[in-house]
């Protein structure tokens, strides 16, 4: 089954996606990218420590689903998972806060950056072990199914994980039950440092792998908000209406290294700029003005965007450490740790 | 009382909880249609339809994937690994996931589900599906363990494993599941964390689990009989919550103790044990703590080795024998 490529050229300021969904497309964007760059800068200043993945240049695929998805719909992501948890509608200080250790952090101090999760916005948890999450989502989507409702589950991970035998079996499963299951893989070409098309046996790490599950071969524009949108719209339709699992390949690329100690020099000079060509903030920031939002409305969500996540920043700082009481805590479903009598 | 099998309880106790509860779901391999590999679970299709009562491929990450993600979402799911020893394809899930989503996310989700395993030797099936593997489940904080050794307490404990609001590997012993016993009719549920007595005696306690406490048990008679030994005999039922007060209590009374154990040697949950008492009740010890287990080797096949690999009446008796000479 070859690819199907949808980059299709939208029509206008009024087409399928309309003004007020773009604008909460951009709007999620540059949530992202100014908490992300926030994070770096944490970093540099060692108030974040352990380590970290940023989404900057991947915007476009959370936001696309955090737009698309419905709030009782459920996500589950990866360790680079602070862009789909913070679209789902969970607070910048909760994220921020857990990625500085406070007490205010979505997870209390207990989970760090790579497991950011708030069941009460359905982000149902980043994993970081590589592709486990799989087979939970598929899970979650089994629930929907039997309990009747038609909430959708949505798993995010990158090329890398379509190597590795959590994914088969989830997407075998998925096809076979017909699970209203989304698969999303964020291909930005690498794994941590290794190029995925040296060590995978096909050009299109997921697509190509898709017709063996069933289902069509599926590659997106990852760096287009728009793209993703219709492409999760689409998968999550054909989900609630109970006729399955989708496979998603969003093409992107991460501006920065793999993690916090990777400059990522690995890459070609001429891949990064073409890439950094390819911006998704500035190309979708491009597409609005064309399309005659005012730079004006555009330029006040920029701003609101940067105040909320300089907000962020302060109350996250001020936020004690946790308790030590709570290292004993919440292992049992009794709230404790208890293993004896 | 009704007379059931080891493996009919397994069914029996599933059955009861599904009846009570909709939200009770069961996958695994061959577990619905063909009634499981070890016809532990006959009856369940029929009687609960192929929506509860799932067949899956042979996929074990997807199968606690799927019980896991069900389970942080609404259901109780209960999922059969058919060996024990496959848990180690899937023990990412086990492990990494199930144990410590709820402990890193700060008690955000609760994963009330079973893990269902065929556990231990006896078969002949060699090294790879013959594994007492209760001490791998033992040593990761965030799971529940238990064992049963008899068909009472297979129903009562499944039930209360799978009312549990924790995750719990339930590790069936697959040389008991023809074994005969009295279940108590009606609902049956026991409490998770609780060991029992099974015999009183002065001289040594006994401490075991699953396919061990029979053994135990009839060691306990040869004891008795031949040499005039009485022995305590306890079966341990529950590795995590781990019935401390009962076995301490039972220990300081005769001033002895022994463990029998299926699983091999290094950290088995005899170790563990055997540091708690002599931490908590050293004083009152009349004699060195005895761990009688299998060696530290992977389980051989044929009769005659399997047989002299892991604890026998023989082995226990005459271990027991020297210790209190
Ligand atoms: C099972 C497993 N193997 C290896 C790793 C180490 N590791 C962490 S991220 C990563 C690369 C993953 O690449 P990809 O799936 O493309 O995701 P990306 O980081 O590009 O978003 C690796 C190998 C891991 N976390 N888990
Ligand atoms: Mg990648």
């Amino acid at each position: 089954m070859s690819p199907r490529t949808k980059t299709k050229a939208t029509s206008g300021r009024n087409d399928d996606i309309g003004e007020a969904t773009r604008l909460g497309l951009w709007r999620q964007c540059l949530e992202v990218r100014h908490l992300e760059k926030r994070a770096y800068d944490l970093f540099l200043q060692n108030l974040i420590k352990g380590t970290s993945h940023l989404s900057l240049g991947q915007e476009a695929v959370a936001a696309g689903f955090g737009v698309a998805m419905r709030k009782d719909d459920w996500s589950f992501c990866t360790y680079r998972g602070h862009a789909h948890t913070l679209v789902r509608g969970a607070s910048m200080t909760g994220v921020l806060g857990e990625l500085m250790g406070r007490e205010c952090g979505l997870l209390g101090g207990k989970g760090g950056s790579m497991h950011l999760t708030s069941v009460e916005h359905g982000a149902m948890g980043s994993y970081a072990i590589i592709g486990a999450h799989l087979p939970i989502a598929i899970g979650a989507a089994w629930s929907a199914q039997y309990r009747g409702t038609d909430q959708v589950a949505v798993c995010f991970f990158g090329d890398g994980t379509t190597n590795i035998g959590a994914f088969h079996e989830a997407l075998n499963m998925a096809t076979v039950w017909t699970l209203p299951v989304v698969f999303v893989c964020e291909n930005n070409l690498y794994m941590e440092y290794t190029p995925i098309g040296e060590v995978t046996a096909v050009e299109h790490p997921a697509a190509d792998r898709a017709g063996a599950y069933g289902l069509p071969g599926i590659i997106v524009d990852g760096n287009d908000p728009d793209a993703v949108f219709r492409a999760a719209r689409e998968a999550l339709a054909k989900a609630r209406a109970g006729e399955g699992p989708s496979l998603i390949e969003a093409k992107t690329y991460r501006h920065s290294g793999h993690s916090r100690a990777d400059p990522g020099k690995y890459r070609p000079d001429e891949e990064v700029k073409a890439w950094l060509a390819r911006d998704p903030i500035p190309m979708y920031r491009k597409r609005l003005l064309d399309f005659g939002v005012k730079e004006a409305v555009l330029d006040a969500i920029d701003a609101e965007t940067r105040a909320a996540v300089d907000a962020a920043t302060e109350a996250a700082k001020a936020s004690p450490e946790p308790a030590l009481a709570v290292i004993e805590r919440d292992v049992w479903a009794d709230g404790g740790a208890s293993w004896r009598n | 009382m009704a007379e059931l099998t080891y493996r009919e309880a397994v069914a029996a106790g599933i059955a009861q909880e599904m009846a009570r509860d909709p939200n009770v779901v069961f996958l695994g391999e061959d577990v619905a249609a063909a009634g499981g590999v070890f016809k532990a679970t006959v009856g369940l299709l029929e009687q609960f339809g192929p929506r509860r009562v799932r067949d899956t491929p042979i996929s074990e990450q997807a199968i606690l994937g799927a019980a896991m993600g069900a389970a942080m979402t609404g259901l109780r799911p209960i999922a059969e690994i058919m060996f024990s020893d496959f848990l180690a394809v899937c023990w990412d899930i086990v492990a990494n996931e199930i144990a410590k989503t709820r402990y890193m996310t700060a008690g955000q989700v609760t994963l009330p589900l079973v893990i269902r395993t065929a556990n231990g030797g006896g078969s002949r099936f060699g090294a790879q599906h013959s594994q007492s593997v209760e001490n791998w489940a033992m040593a990761v904080p965030g799971l529940k363990v238990v064992a049963p050794s008899n068909p009472a307490d297979v129903k009562g404990l499944l039930a209360a494993a799978i009312r549990d609001d924790d995750p719990v590997v339930f590790f069936e012993h697959k040389s008991l599941y023809a074994v005969k016993g009295e279940v108590p009719d009606g609902e049956h549920i026991e409490r998770l964390g609780t060991a029992k007595v099974l015999r009183d005696g002065r001289d040594v306690t006994v401490l075991a689990l699953a396919a061990m406490v029979p053994k135990a048990l009839a060691a306990a008679e040869r004891l008795a009989a031949e040499h005039r030994i009485e022995a305590t005999v306890i079966d341990v039922r529950s590795l995590v919550p781990l019935d401390t007060e009962t076995i301490l209590r039972e220990v300081v009374k005769t001033g002895r103790v022994a463990t029998v154990e299926e699983n091999p040697r290094l950290c088995g949950w005899g170790a563990e044990i055997a540091s708690i008492v002599a931490e908590e009740c050293f004083w009152d010890l009349d004699a060195p703590i005895v761990r009688i287990t299998t060696p530290h080797v992977p389980l051989p096949s044929a009769d005659n080795l399997e047989d002299a690999t892991v604890p026998t009446v023989e082995r226990i008796v005459a271990t027991l024998r020297q210790a209190i000479d």
